[in-house]
């Protein structure tokens, strides 16, 4: 009898526990942290997801496979264009209505914000990403990798911070007080503090300089990648919008970090419009940090593609598609009368496509009324159509960063009287972009004088050089014009004849959503 | 398992049952005035019957005979009549001989076998449940063209609800039972067919209409255990509700006996979204239209409805011969065929069905077996269901065909480069005609049970069933280069799938059944153990063009869980008069970490047949009266990834690569995870009592239940920058809910030649949020969820609050006009403005009452069944009237018009006003799902019968809702498949 109990004992056990094994079941075809950060390469392969996450919105093809649940399903830079440009006199969209963009064109939004609420969990995505990435990067975590390997790991850390530094950026300039978490914080239930953009602020300076040893320069690494100079731009940027951020003034320290990257090598790149082209990958002269598409390995249906289909129309009787590397026009987005108007006619940024055009809006969401854009193309140097755009999109880069934008930062951070640099200096710079611009006609249109240096000098600058190229919201705001009616562009406000708004429009509101989730969060004003 | 392990163990296991249990048994002793009876029962062709019960009547001595159909009772001298009975046959009452030898021959009763129910892990006596469990067999079924197994029991049964997700014979229903206990984790009730679990989902080719590949024909019961306590012994799956579907088995008696039906229909389309008519519509743009919209108005008049949909034909045939292959061994085959049309052009489901089930019993009836196998091969052809938006707002001055040749001759809006123009609408007709996508399923259910009642304690039974579940799904599309839906990318030719998925089960448990006369008690113990495991597999496959080119790629998937279980399960019964049920489960899951991953889910039930209470035994009145009450912890874990507590990454694929230098690399993607993740528990309790007058001819149930979801499962906001998602799913706060669900039967008329039962049912259901923070002390939550247009979403989790309430303005009206005034909303904060702040919460798509009616009225050879059922206070959002009723919509694009909802003649709205609570009507309906009239000619001839149905499904629906049906899932009426009316005419035959 004894026996036969000890039978089904163990029999019972035997069976039992061996089945009770089989809870254990690990994912096949995906893989664990705890396997991924086993290799360099591995570690290489998580930073790529960090770049790609400004162009791309899933793990397949044109966003099959999709990273985070969101509105609109569009990525970072479509969603960054949208904040930045759609509001203001740059861009007048065709698709009100059916990609709600109302409410941004009018000025108008509030925390229900669609666009408004991707573009916030775009930011967070990419910051939670990093911290992840940065958790499994520590000393302590790669001692196992061989030096060479520990090196290239060392630098991957420092471009996954100044990724973050970049988003977190974008978060001040675009929401101002925002939950605050890194890699010292939990992946889960957790709800971030709430940082005022001073704290921000201060984070992101701080880390900016904490990397720059770690960075690698502009001539040690590959394209795609940021360099020293990078950090040093964003660190510009942070510092010429400092007093609407903090409330302080901090024109020299953007001075020195534009010495800086001017210090490192760059030049400016002969040909304006190749700047933009599906060539501009080569244009490593000029530009900093490129945020890279391609159409057929990095397949993008925002970022540039947004924008170059976007500016062909495709009512028009005149345009025709593949004269911008295009399949077929999405027809969406005209500029406001307002920005031809800042323009020569010999001004070769003046880049418009007028014929069957009006220069001003009796409507907005009319393709006939307003001007196309055509600074943007999808032709190689040689003037050949790059890709299939409705199959792959473009292969332009989208050059987020480039050294005219540090050059107009460093001439009005001058102005505003900022020390480290020189009046002088600043002439000569602006006068470099004034000669690509204007070519032939440089010394009789193009060439600027002493007196020409005032701050509306800049803006209107700024516009002529980096339009669309996402930073005429941040400054106008700087100048105090976004929402005032000391600058006044058709439209502005939902009225034909524009008008001001209210001034909490400086800003977006954090979205409801994420008031609900995290309790630390308010917002004052909306 | 190794056999000579089982045997040895089994054996050890009845010994010491034996030692435990047997001994009462033995410890007879004659004694004085008292005598012995001995005999033999046995059945009508003379085979002995064990386990027969043989009580003394009007005492409570008793005895069952053995497993030769022996039995022996001691008798007092006042004995006077000896009652046999037996599970399926007739009780005979049979006077106390003289002579000590006592044989007799009990015949089998068709009515009897309803009585008995079957229940997890088992069958019960009706009279003996305890919990809230309704059964519906094959004479209650609904008839018709049934395409789905669920479909049987729409209607019948009080706190199920069971909705077609649409028109489309290759769409699914969704099953609620009680309404769900959960939020964003699964609702859908767990499906135990033949007692293998099912899993929930579908597979490439038939995602959402899986369950349809068992024949509904071969299906003779379905049984739904809907309180804790009769589903608590399936632990974790079971806080939704429990089916239990039991199939056709062989029959005992010889002869072979062979039933044929057919059953053809014609389904024609119903209500369609009311959109303008061409004058309408044409008056419209005249008057308010700009030229160049003038000049897209064409001289035709094409009414697009009709071109996309049609009236479909279909056919369900089923043959089925059931008979005795050898002595003691029934057998079943059968043989479905069934093909149906959608009225959306091309749309089809065919299916071909076959199951054989064979049952040989051994050792004089102690060892049985049942092996089953039921196969399905289904071919689907999915229509381009994007024609249905485009045929609502499609021009309807415009040609269906253009007259050339491009685009396949359909007339197509073309822009200034020659292509069609981005982000339009494209021709309905050739949306449809040109979209080729076809899909082959394969499932195969095969289950071998055995029955083992060990031969020295025949009280003793050993259970065990290995059952296997194995479907491979695989499809092809196809659109020719020419056609405008994909043409600027050169069409579509792919083939995706196939993917594999399998279920393994093995389910073990022993059966204690005993009733011990010298306490009046009834004993029936289980003890069980299973094993599931399932695992589903899918290659990798890429989206081609005609030309062979890339558009996407899919990564193969592979996913596997596992469960481990082990129950028990306690019925004691005493007197006939009091019931006991405990049961307690404890499952193991693959799906949590190691610290989350065993869940323990316990239920008691009480029962109190008051009918057999003295007072009450010889009511005239009141024949049954039955007051139970019972409490249970049930889990839910359907809805959850596999791996959802688990770290993963994911590479990516072609195209989504990121450059370094002049060389593209594939990147690796954190998932978004919860560590910690759990079970969500949910603990009922119902009390109910069962009725009956008048011998039954007035019966009912009533039953009062609430529940209390914990810890529930469901994908809230996370914390931005916390997790690698914007939304998670996670175990956040309570739901709790309670309700009421009455059944009534009655047979108002009795008679030779005429005969009426009428049918009732009603359940009312409250359900609120008690918590849904993530954080702790986080603020209220107002979650929005739900379908969503545009990506404004409609609806709302908030905590006090019912789910799913709708959350939108109050919108303003014309004082004098009565019309809505455009962006016009009521200030409800008082802060003089308007925006997110000012949205509130007005009633949600759950009705608070659900009623179901049905009537069957013989009289000789004729026979009319009826159906009915309604909802009271399901709210739905009009999304056609909103998406197409403001003039903003009539044009997306210089090159193309749009028609327009007549709402817009209401409204006259420019914008569409998406969070206007204007659009949400109150959808309360009656709809009559089946009226049937059968002839049955009885013996045509020899042995052959034969009847004769007409059928007409979908009769008519009474509502006020304006939409296209009041019915529509998650209360979102947008781009909505209409259900179809049926008529279809069937014979059926049997010999």
């Amino acid at each position: 009898m004894k026996k036969i109990y000890f039978c089904i004992l163990a029999v019972s056990t035997l069976l039992f526990t061996s089945c009770e094994k089989d809870l254990d079941q690990y994912p096949h075809t995906e893989t664990t942290s705890e396997s991924v950060y086993t290799t360099a390469d591995n570690y290489k392969a998580v930073l790529g997801k960090l770049y790609t996450s400004f162009t791309t919105t899933g793990q397949e093809k044109g966003g099959g496979n999709s990273d985070l649940s969101s509105n609109n399903g569009q990525d970072y830079m479509r969603c960054y264009f949208n904040l930045q440009e759609v509001g203001t006199d740059e861009v007048a969209s065709t698709w009100l209505e059916g990609d709600k963009v109302i409410d941004l064109t009018y000025l108008s939004w509030d925390a229900n914000d669609p666009w408004v609420s991707d573009m916030y969990y775009r930011i967070y995505y990419t910051i939670a990403m990093t911290n992840e990435f940065l958790r499994n990067a520590t000393d302590d975590k790669i001692a196992g990798f061989t030096e060479e390997e520990q090196a290239n790991i060392v630098h991957y850390r420092a471009e996954a911070r100044f990724i973050r530094a970049l988003t977190y950026y974008h978060a001040l300039d675009l929401f101002r007080n925002i939950p605050f978490v890194t890699e010292d914080d939990p992946v889960g239930a957790y709800a971030p503090p709430r940082y005022t953009s001073s704290q921000i602020f201060a984070y992101i300076e701080s880390e900016l300089k904490d990397i720059e040893d770690d960075l690698l320069s502009r001539t040690e690494l590959e394209y795609g990648r940021a360099p020293k100079a990078a950090a040093w731009t964003l660190l510009a940027k942070l510092y010429l919008n400092a007093e609407v951020y903090i409330g302080e003034d901090h024109y020299t320290d953007c001075i020195t970090y534009c010495n800086k990257v001017i210090a490192d090598g760059y030049s400016l790149e002969g040909d304006f419009q190749k700047l933009f082209n599906a060539d501009n990958h080569l244009r490593t002269n000029e530009i900093i940090f490129p945020l890279p598409v391609d159409a057929e390995s990095t397949v993008s249906w925002g970022a540039t593609t947004y924008l170059i289909c976007g500016e062909v129309s495709n009512t028009s009787d005149y345009q025709d598609p593949a004269a911008y590397g295009v399949t077929s026009g999405w027809g969406m987005f005209r500029v406001r009368g307002e920005l031809p108007a800042l323009f020569d006619e010999t001004d070769g940024r003046n880049l418009f496509f007028t014929e069957g055009q009006t220069q001003y809006l009796d409507e907005v969401d009319n393709q006939s009324y307003g001007y196309f854009m055509s600074k943007w193309t999808n032709l190689t140097d040689g003037g050949e159509v790059a890709s299939n755009t409705v199959d792959g999109g473009v292969d332009t880069d989208f050059p987020l960063f480039r050294l005219a934008d540090v050059y107009l930062m460093l001439a009005e951070s001058v102005i505003r009287g900022g020390s480290g640099s020189s009046s002088a200096v600043a002439l000569d710079l602006l006068n470099e972009l004034r000669a690509r611009a204007y070519g032939d006609n440089y010394e009789t249109d193009g060439k600027l004088a002493a007196s020409d240096l005032t701050l509306n000098f800049i803006l209107d600058e700024r516009a002529r050089e980096l339009a669309w190229e996402c930073t005429r919201r941040t400054d106008l705001i700087r100048f105090g014009k976004f929402t005032t009616d000391s600058y006044i562009w058709q439209w502005k406000g939902g009225v034909k004849d524009g008008k001001a708004v209210d001034s909490k429009f400086n800003y977006y509101p954090i979205p409801t959503s994420d008031l609900t989730a995290n309790p630390n969060l308010y917002n004052k004003e909306y | 398992m190794n056999c000579k392990y089982l045997k040895s163990s089994l054996t050890a296991i009845v010994l010491v049952l034996g030692v435990l249990l047997g001994v009462s048994t033995t410890a007879w002793a004659q004694q004085p005035g008292k005598r012995t009876i001995t005999g033999t029962v046995v059945d009508e062709t003379n085979q002995p019957l064990p386990g027969v019960t043989i009580i003394v009547e009007g005492t409570t001595t008793g005895t069952i005979t053995d497993f030769d159909g022996n039995y022996s009772i001691v008798l007092t001298e006042e004995a006077e009549n000896l009652q046999f009975s037996y599970i399926g046959y007739q009780s005979q009452t049979v006077p106390v001989p003289q002579a000590n030898q006592l044989n007799v021959q009990l015949l089998a009763d068709t009515q009897e076998i309803s009585d008995v129910v079957v229940v997890g892990y088992g069958v019960q006596r009706k009279s003996d449940l305890t919990g809230s469990i309704t059964s519906v067999g094959t004479d209650d079924f609904n008839s018709g063209l049934i395409s789905s197994p669920e479909q049987l029991i729409n209607g019948k049964v009080s706190g199920v609800q069971i909705m077609q997700n649409s028109g489309s014979p290759t769409s699914g229903s969704t099953i609620r039972i009680r309404g769900g206990a959960s939020l964003n984790a699964s609702n859908d009730p767990l499906i135990v067919l033949d007692g293998v679990p099912l899993e929930s989902g579908g597979i490439s080719g038939n995602s959402s209409n899986f369950l349809s590949l068992i024949n509904p024909n071969d299906i003779e019961n379905m049984t739904i255990l809907k309180d804790a306590a009769s589903t608590a012994i399936y632990g974790s799956r079971a806080s939704n509700g429990v089916i239990l579907i039991t199939t056709k088995k062989g029959s005992t008696t010889k002869g072979i006996q062979v039933n044929f039906s057919t059953t053809n229909s014609v389904q024609t389309k119903t209500q369609m979204p009311d959109m303008l008519s061409r004058s309408q519509y044409v008056d419209v743009m005249t008057s308010r239209g700009s030229d160049e919209q003038k000049a897209l108005i064409g001289d035709y008049s094409t009414d697009w409805y009709d071109q996309i949909y049609q009236a479909a034909f279909g056919t369900d045939n089923n043959l089925s011969l059931s008979t005795r292959v050898a002595k003691n061994t029934p057998m079943r085959v059968s043989l479905g065929y069934y093909n149906q049309d959608g009225i959306l052009k091309s749309d089809n489901a065919e299916r071909l069905t076959g199951s054989v089930s064979v049952s040989p019993s051994f050792l004089d009836d102690n060892l049985k077996f049942n092996l089953s196998a039921k196969g399905a091969h289904n071919n689907n052809t999915f229509a381009q269901t994007s024609a249905i938006w485009a045929a609502s707002i499609f021009n309807p001055t415009l040609p269906v065909y253009s007259g050339t040749d491009a685009f396949g001759g359909y007339d197509e809006a073309i822009d200034n480069g020659g292509n069609p123009v981005n982000g339009g609408v494209r021709n309905p007709l050739g949306l449809i005609e040109q979209y080729n996508s076809t899909s082959k399923v394969d499932r195969v259910i095969g289950n071998i049970d055995m029955d083992y009642k060990f031969s020295f304690l025949p009280e003793l039974k050993f259970h065990a069933t290995a059952g296997y579940d194995y479907a491979k799904g695989k499809g092809n599309i196809y659109v020719p280069a020419e056609a405008a839906q994909y043409y600027t990318t050169g069409g579509r030719d792919y083939a995706y799938g196939p993917q594999k998925n399998t279920n393994r089960l093995l389910t073990t448990y022993f059966n204690y059944n005993k009733y011990y006369d010298a306490l009046k008690s009834s004993v029936e113990a289980t003890l069980g153990y299973d094993y599931q495991y399932w695992k589903s597999t899918t290659p990798l496959y890429q989206e081609l063009n005609t030309a062979g080119e890339v558009q996407s790629t899919s990564a193969a998937t592979d996913q596997r869980h596992a469960m481990v279980s082990y129950y028990g399960r306690l019925n004691y019964g005493y007197d006939g008069r009091f019931m006991v049920t405990a049961s307690l489960r404890r499952d193991g899951t693959s799906r949590f970490s190691d610290d989350n991953r065993w869940g323990t889910f316990p239920s008691v039930a009480l029962a109190w047949r008051m009918d057999q209470e003295s007072f009450l035994m010889d009511n005239p009145v009141l024949s049954t009266l039955k007051l139970r009450l019972s409490y249970g912890i049930t889990g839910q874990q359907e809805g959850i990834g596999n791996y959802n507590y688990l770290p993963v990454y994911t590479y990516s694929q072609e195209g989504a690569e990121v450059q370094y230098g002049d060389q593209w690399y594939y990147t690796y993607r954190p998932e978004a995870y919860v560590s910690d993740l759990k079970w969500e528990t949910t603990k009922s309790w119902n009390a109910g009592f069962d009725f009956g007058f008048m011998d039954n001819r007035i019966s009912g149930t009533f039953d009062f239940y609430t529940r209390q979801t914990e810890d529930l499962l469901a994908t809230v906001p996370a914390a931005a920058g916390t997790n690698f998602d914007k939304n998670i799913l996670t175990n956040v706060g309570n739901v709790d809910s309670h309700g009421i669900e009455i059944t009534l039967n009655a047979s108002p008329i009795q008679s030779k030649n005429l005969n009426w039962d009428v049918s009732f049912n009603m359940s009312w259901q409250k359900m609120e949020v008690k918590n849904l923070s993530l954080i702790e002390g986080g603020s209220t939550t107002n979650t929005l969820v739900g379908p969503s247009i545009d990506s404004y979403q409609f609806q709302v989790l908030s905590e006090g609050y019912e789910p799913y309430m709708f959350y939108l303005y109050h919108q303003l009206y014309d004082a004098e006009t009565g019309k809505p005034i455009e962006g016009a909303y009521a200030d409800l904060n008082n802060d003089g403005q308007i925006n997110s702040s000012d949205l509130y919460r007005y009633h949600s798509p759950a009705p608070d009452f659900i009623l179901g009616f049905s009537s069957s009225l013989n009289y000789k050879k004729w026979t009319m069944n009826m159906s009915f059922r309604a909802n009271i206070g399901n709210y739905v959002y009009n999304g056609m009237a909103m998406n197409t009723g403001a003039w903003s919509t009539v044009s997306y694009n210089s090159y193309q018009l749009n028609n327009l909802s007549t709402s817009f003649l209401e409204t006259g709205f420019n914008s569409r006003q998406y969070l206007s609570d204007y659009y949400v009507e109150n959808a309360s309906f009656l709809k009559m799902d089946n009226l049937t009239l059968t002839y049955n000619f009885g013996k045509i001839w020899d042995t052959c019968n034969l009847n004769i149905n007409g059928m007409v499904q979908n009769v008519f629906t009474i509502t006020n809702y304006s939409g296209v049906d009041p019915e529509v899932p998650n209360g979102m009426d947008m781009n909505f498949y209409p259900r179809p009316r049926t008529f279809s005419l069937g014979l059926g035959l049997n010999f």
